[in-house]
């Protein structure tokens, strides 16, 4: 892709200060009686980016970090506690509620990590992924019966984009396999001509020559379509194969926000460098790694100041009490005190 | 030279199902040395957990062993009665399972599973055993062992139930481990953790290992050997930096080469197109030769056996006929 001049552009997509809180708290049966408080969930706690058309965005993070909470925030699926997702500068939240927003679903749309429980077992391949065609009124004006031909005609335009035959779209999803499965969703997903896909953990259920074949199919479209991607996922060498930047999320929050490139040559948040030390890579046997002690925190009851100290290797008496924020040091965004102080 | 710890000869399993008799395993042979770790690497319906179930005689009905041979330390395992191999499952070879929450039961302390376990196969009393017991989740890593060792399953997390199961696994000092999948239900940070204490604990305790995997980095970064599995057979065997680096199975090149890995710049996967074949329509000779860029007329008649190709063994026509070493 060529580069384009970052200030020049408006970004597609612009998450401010986004946050989602889930009450998790007992019946209150229970809290009266057990006299226990009320419980949250900050799932995803003062999120902000934002993805530039046609580029890839990857926010990578171990589970329950929030990122599949932001993916579902991004598309609607859930509405922001706090903040706002602007999509082409509109508010998502309040078109969402408007008359505008039908337009605005047919832009943007989203790919599971599960193919099994993703596509209706009891319909046609040509039912689903027709169905955003009817839904949207793309088939033609009153795609009704009558007009059946043009809509399997496009059905098969999709499918063949994926790498389908037409001929497929007289079966049922038990006749495909996981790989196939996913390109079903992606080719659902194209048909109401996108311009942004959410992508939640597109092949963490497929085998690695199945996921080369996604990853390469998507890699394709994007070039074609000028798709702009949000891709989630917490392997770290897929997301360096597809994305531009990446967004390193934890407990929550993003600690790094940093073109490809950079974060992969210099991570600095001592929790990136963990993740990429950590990784099993076929590269690198026989390397002596030193695995980080613990593990992630309870998100009910996070730790205070900044979430990660009490595995990270540099935290002093101001990690354990202050929540860093994220800021600018050159082209990365990071929320570290050791950072910020050059401790690191 | 030594007997292997671990020989398997022709290995064979069937599932009869009512419409056909189903091939799951087909031919597999490799050893294991005394304290070595192979990797079983494979795409999933690749075969690799049934080879290990196989094995710790632990295959569900209707899959039943109906040729070959499984030798333990030269001693033949694979037609031992139901009570001859719960003595040696446990006490000889021991298992660790992808999910560290059902391979625990939850109505009973770690302590006292630790301890049944020891109990069954060790001439210890219950102080010594629960002696071994705390010692055991001390040297996997679990804080304050002596007190946690009174808890049960649900109080600890995903990493550190992973940590019981493989001290339930050494609890009877074997001398082989089948480990399924022991890191795939974990976090990536959890993942490093439990994969360096599996290698350290198993050299320690001088345990080999048969680490059943599909992710190659760890294969790469644990094991002395792997072999790769395709449909129920081995594609190719062989020390774990070839097997990688200079595969001679066009399979296996395929497989690495579909893997997006840290320190590559590639634009696009290796893709192998098509998919893995169902267990009911394998196809004839070589199994990969639909998928395979390189196949002629041989694969599609004849199935290839593992031969020499350099450091690797493989089982391709391409070895076999002398056409080229490496693909």
């Amino acid at each position: 892709m060529t580069p384009v001049p970052v200030a020049m552009e408006t970004p597609l997509v612009e998450v401010r200060d986004l946050a989602k809180t889930f009450d998790v708290s007992a019946p209150w049966l229970n809290r009266a009686v057990e006299r226990k408080p009320r419980q949250f969930v900050h799932a995803v706690d003062g999120v902000s980016f934002a993805i530039l058309r046609g580029r890839t965005l990857a926010l990578v993070g171990e589970s329950g970090c929030g990122k599949s909470t932001v993916a579902r925030l991004l598309v609607g699926l859930y509405a922001p506690s706090a903040g706002e997702v602007r999509f082409d500068g509109a508010d998502i939240a309040t078109t969402l509620r408007s008359a505008a927003a039908r337009p605005l679903r047919r832009r943007m749309q989203m790919i599971f990590q599960d193919p099994y429980a993703s596509l209706n077992p009891r319909w046609k391949i040509e039912d689903i992924v027709a169905e955003p065609l009817r839904e949207h009124g793309l088939a033609g004006p009153a795609a009704k019966r009558a007009d059946r031909s043009s809509l399997r005609a496009a059905v098969a335009q999709l499918l063949a984009s994926v790498g389908l035959a037409g001929a497929d779209m007289e079966k049922f999803p038990h006749q495909f396999s996981g790989g196939q499965r996913q390109r079903i969703s992606i080719a659902r997903a194209l048909a109401t001509q996108p311009e942004f896909l959410v992508c939640d953990e597109p092949t963490s259920a497929l085998d690695v020559s199945v996921q080369a074949q996604v990853l390469n199919i998507m890699k394709d479209l994007q070039r074609e379509r000028q798709l702009t991607y949000l891709f989630i996922s917490h392997n770290l060498a897929v997301v360096r194969h597809v994305s531009d930047s990446v967004g390193v999320m934890y407990l929550g929050r993003l600690v790094e926000l940093a073109p490809k490139a950079e974060l992969f040559a210099r991570p600095r948040h001592p929790y990136t460098r963990m993740l990429l030390d950590a990784i099993p890579d076929i590269h690198m046997s026989g390397r002596a790694r030193t695995p980080v002690q613990g593990e992630v925190p309870n998100p009910l009851n996070p730790p205070t100041g900044c979430s990660f100290h009490p595995r990270c290797p540099y935290a002093n008496a101001r990690c354990k009490v202050e929540r860093p924020t994220l800021r600018r040091i050159e082209t990365v965004q990071i929320a570290c005190h050791a950072a910020e102080e050059g401790r690191i | 030279m030594n007997t292997p710890l671990l020989q398997v000869r022709d290995l064979r399993v069937e599932f009869a199902t009512r419409h056909a008799t189903l091939v799951a395993l087909d031919g597999i042979s490799f050893d294991i040395q005394a304290g070595e770790i192979l990797g079983v690497v494979g795409e999933s319906g690749a075969g690799k957990s049934l080879t290990g179930s196989a094995i710790i005689g632990l295959l569900d009905p209707p899959g039943r062993i109906v040729g070959g041979e499984i030798r333990f330390d030269g001693r033949r395992i694979d037609n031992l009665s139901q009570d001859e191999m719960r003595k040696v499952r446990g006490r000889h070879i021991g298992a660790i399972f992808q999910d560290p929450l059902t391979s625990l039961n939850p109505l009973y302390t770690v302590g006292q599973q630790l301890v049944e376990t020891i109990r069954t196969h060790l001439p210890l009393d219950a102080a010594q055993a629960r002696q071994r017991a705390v010692r055991l989740l001390d040297e996997t890593g679990i804080p304050a062992a002596a007190q946690r060792i009174d808890q049960y399953p649900h109080q600890f997390s995903g990493g550190m139930r992973q940590r019981v199961v493989i001290a339930l696994a050494l609890a009877a000092k074997p001398r082989l481990i089948v480990a399924d999948e022991p890191t795939t239900a974990l976090d990536v940070s959890i993942q490093a953790q439990i994969i360096s204490l599996l290698k350290r604990l198993c050299k320690e305790h001088g345990a080999a290992v048969m680490l059943v995997t599909h992710d190659m980095g760890v294969i790469a970064e644990t094991c002395d050997r792997v072999a790769v599995m395709y449909a129920g057979r081995i594609a190719e065997i062989g020390p774990v930096h070839d097997v990688i680096h200079a595969p001679a199975h066009p399979y296996s090149h395929g497989l690495m080469g579909s893997i997006p890995a840290m320190g590559d710049d590639r634009k696009r996967l290796l893709q192998i197109d098509g998919v893995m074949p169902r267990l009911n329509a394998i196809p004839s000779g070589c199994a990969f030769h639909p998928r395979c860029p390189k196949a002629f007329e041989r694969c599609r008649q004849e199935r290839p056996s593992l031969v020499q190709a350099g450091s690797t063994r493989a089982s391709c026509w391409l070895h076999a006929s002398g056409r080229e070493t490496r693909v």
